[in-house]
């Protein structure tokens, strides 16, 4: 592992003085100083309730904040929350960050912030992301507890949400890992989660990290090293989860390039893992389940259509060369509909995403502009899911998600056609 | 005076022949390097052809638009046209090798002209490839940005760039065969203007909701729903 070139020596000086640890606490950041400070605090309070006796560092690693970041996350004074919970730590709680960029790479401070693990022989070590305005000091010990005691190597979070919040999420990125690697892990691109010393160590000496995916979208590749690793794997209920605090169009290409494009490349990568793999098995999961909140989100539904409507006649050439000829005549007939009478259901979905893994795999055109041309379809499917679950309830949701998520694995020998044999 | 005729027909006749008998064995010899000519450029066709097949150039043709304009023309697929250009190329080559044996001093010229003018056609056709490459990746690019960004107008921006990056590569690829090098600079120079002035209109008649939308959003002054409809994905 190249842990002395991408440690920088003051960060390793400083991970000298601190020893070795049992616990780590990683806080990648960049321009989040209107959030960290209370996010440091939880963490505090989580480390002095929980595991007081524990040796325990956080760990910033900062893709060069402009706004004083790091200088809030090291000076954040423990002081506060000792008198506050009237608890009082046996060891000295350290905190200590580095800037490991000068511009924010998640897969480069998430591999970071595990080789500083690794360097001090962390038991455990927990990701927390520095937006989370929601955290409670009870999630350090929820996401924590399961590595720490009952040796989980993965600790994945289930969060509550508002009801029309990660749809990307709920549509895709769960329902096809699930059907690709058969585990139900809900949030296989978590914020917030929690890995032992072992899968950390394993998961560094992966070859991706020279790849754009290991520095955009390694949470993905962490997910599926688990479980092709045969890792022990559970998910935990945190919480709700904090909203975005914006939300633009540049966003959405963004998210699905570290997400979408991450997880259409694991599958090149894994296909010996998965092409036997039928139907899914349940995670071990624990904790309180919340109800999603149904606060009303401002949506234009009609400008969602037109972007949809859009998108398929303007980029019928691109989609010619990627989806099969009579699923590109189904999404020109829906194309066609009014925001009343639209639909997109969970079959065409399902088909539609695995055509588009199968022309990433087989790279029929340049592949960022595969996951590109997936953006407006999906935003037609985050329109038919928000017209199907309009008044729906928590329960009519998750239903509404389970049947997504049986069509994939339906469809997967569509996918294992398709991969094999091109379209 | 009939002896005369006559002598001088015989000494035409037998020159005819003894030239005949002098060309020949040179005839026969180009005939011979047209055949062999032909059997390597056919050899040399169907060697391209099976190594771009394995290396799937024509996906790469294809991704590149290439595929496309050759289906609206109606002419054969990428791989079977690069194949025929090497396999006429080459024994053209092979012919004109021929024709120089047969040692006409009016065609030398002509040929090694032709040998000269060979690489640089071979330059030319590479530009030509590369510029209709680099036009189909922009110009899909263009037009994912644009359509994910919701701009009006997409298809128009994605064509007006594959049609300058075409042009560009087009002037470059006439500029190394050296045709009519003035001509073309003045041609492509007005078309240029031409297509610059032609895009500026429609902008400013049909873009104008687009240039809009821009300052809009530049200055933030866009209405707040067209703000608030994005739902988080993640």
């Amino acid at each position: 592992m190249a842990e002395e070139t991408l440690l920088t020596d003051e960060f390793l000086r400083q991970l000298m003085t601190v020893g070795e640890v049992d616990i780590v606490v990683g806080l990648p950041t960049h321009n989040n100083s209107r959030t960290i400070a209370p996010v440091v605090r939880a963490i505090q309070a989580g480390i002095l309730k929980c595991f007081p006796r524990e040796r325990v560092v956080i760990i910033n690693a900062d893709g060069g904040s402009q706004d004083g970041t790091p200088e809030i996350v090291t000076g954040a004074s423990i002081d506060d929350v000792w008198s506050a919970s009237k608890v009082y730590a046996l060891r000295t709680l350290h905190s200590i960050s580095t800037r490991y960029a000068r511009t924010p790479e998640p897969g480069t401070a998430l591999r970071t912030i595990l080789a500083a693990a690794d360097l001090l022989r962390a038991r455990a070590c927990v990701l927390i992301s520095p937006e989370s305005t929601t955290i409670e000091p009870e999630w350090i010990q929820r996401l924590l507890r399961p590595v720490y005691n009952d040796s989980f190597d993965l600790v994945a979070p289930l969060y509550c949400r508002e009801k029309f919040e990660g749809l990307l999420m709920r549509n895709l990125l769960y329902p096809m890992t699930r059907a690709i690697y058969g585990y139900r892990i809900h949030e296989p691109y978590a914020s917030e989660f929690a890995v032992s010393g072992r899968l950390a160590t394993d998961f560094l000496s992966q070859e991706l990290w020279n790849d754009e995916w290991g520095r955009i979208g390694a949470e993905i590749f962490l997910t599926t090293t688990a479980i092709t690793g045969q890792y022990r794997v559970c998910q935990v209920f945190l919480g709700p989860k904090a909203p975005a605090t914006h939300r633009s169009a540049s966003d959405i290409v963004a998210a699905m390039r570290r997400t979408v494009g991450a997880l259409f490349f694991t599958l090149d990568k894994n296909f010996s893992d998965w092409n036997t793999i039928t139907g899914s098995q349940p995670v071990p999961t624990s904790g309180d389940p919340c109800d999603v909140t149904s606060e009303m989100v401002r949506v234009n539904r009609k400008r969602l259509r037109d972007m949809f409507a859009t998108g398929v006649a303007q980029l019928e050439p691109v989609f010619r060369s990627i989806l099969l000829p009579s699923t590109l005549s189904e999404l020109q007939k829906m194309a066609s509909f009014e925001v009343r009478e639209f639909k997109y259901s969970a079959d065409l979905w399902a088909r539609t995403t695995f055509e588009f893994a199968a022309a990433y795999h087989k790279s029929v055109i340049n592949r960022d502009h595969i996951i590109q041309a997936l953006v407006p379809l999906y935003r037609g499917r985050s329109l038919a899911f928000l017209l199907e679950n309009r008044d729906g309830s928590n329960d009519d949701i998750e239903k509404n998600v389970e049947s997504v998520c049986s069509e994939f694995e339906r469809l997967k020998p569509h996918l294992l056609e398709i991969w094999v044999n091109g379209k | 005076m009939r002896e005369i005729i006559e002598s001088e027909l015989i000494q035409a006749w037998q020159e005819l022949v003894r030239g005949f008998a002098h060309y020949l064995p040179r005839l026969i010899v180009m005939l011979i390097v047209a055949f062999i000519g032909w059997l390597f450029a056919y050899l040399l066709k169907l060697l391209v052809r099976s190594t771009l097949r394995v290396t799937k150039f024509s996906r790469l043709s294809e991704s590149a638009g290439a595929t496309q304009l050759l289906n609206q023309a109606a002419l054969p697929s990428s791989t079977e046209l690069v194949s025929r250009f090497v396999f006429w190329v080459a024994w053209i080559g092979f012919i004109l090798l021929g024709v120089s044996v047969l040692g006409i001093v009016a065609l030398q010229e002509y040929i090694a002209r032709f040998f000269l003018f060979l690489p640089r056609l071979f330059v030319a056709t590479l530009l030509l490839f590369f510029g209709a490459l680099a036009a189909g990746f922009l110009s899909r690019a263009a037009l994912l940005a644009a359509v994910n960004a919701n701009l009006r107008s997409s298809r128009l921006l994605s064509i007006s760039i594959r049609i300058i990056v075409s042009i560009f590569a087009l002037s470059m690829a006439f500029e190394v065969l050296g045709i009519a090098e003035q001509t073309m600079l003045i041609f492509f120079g007005t078309l240029f203007g031409a297509i610059m002035l032609g895009l500026a209109i429609a902008f400013g008649i049909g873009g104008k909701d687009l240039a809009r939308e821009y300052l809009e959003r530049r200055f933030g002054t866009a209405k707040k729903d067209e703000k608030e409809d994005e739902l988080s994905p993640l």
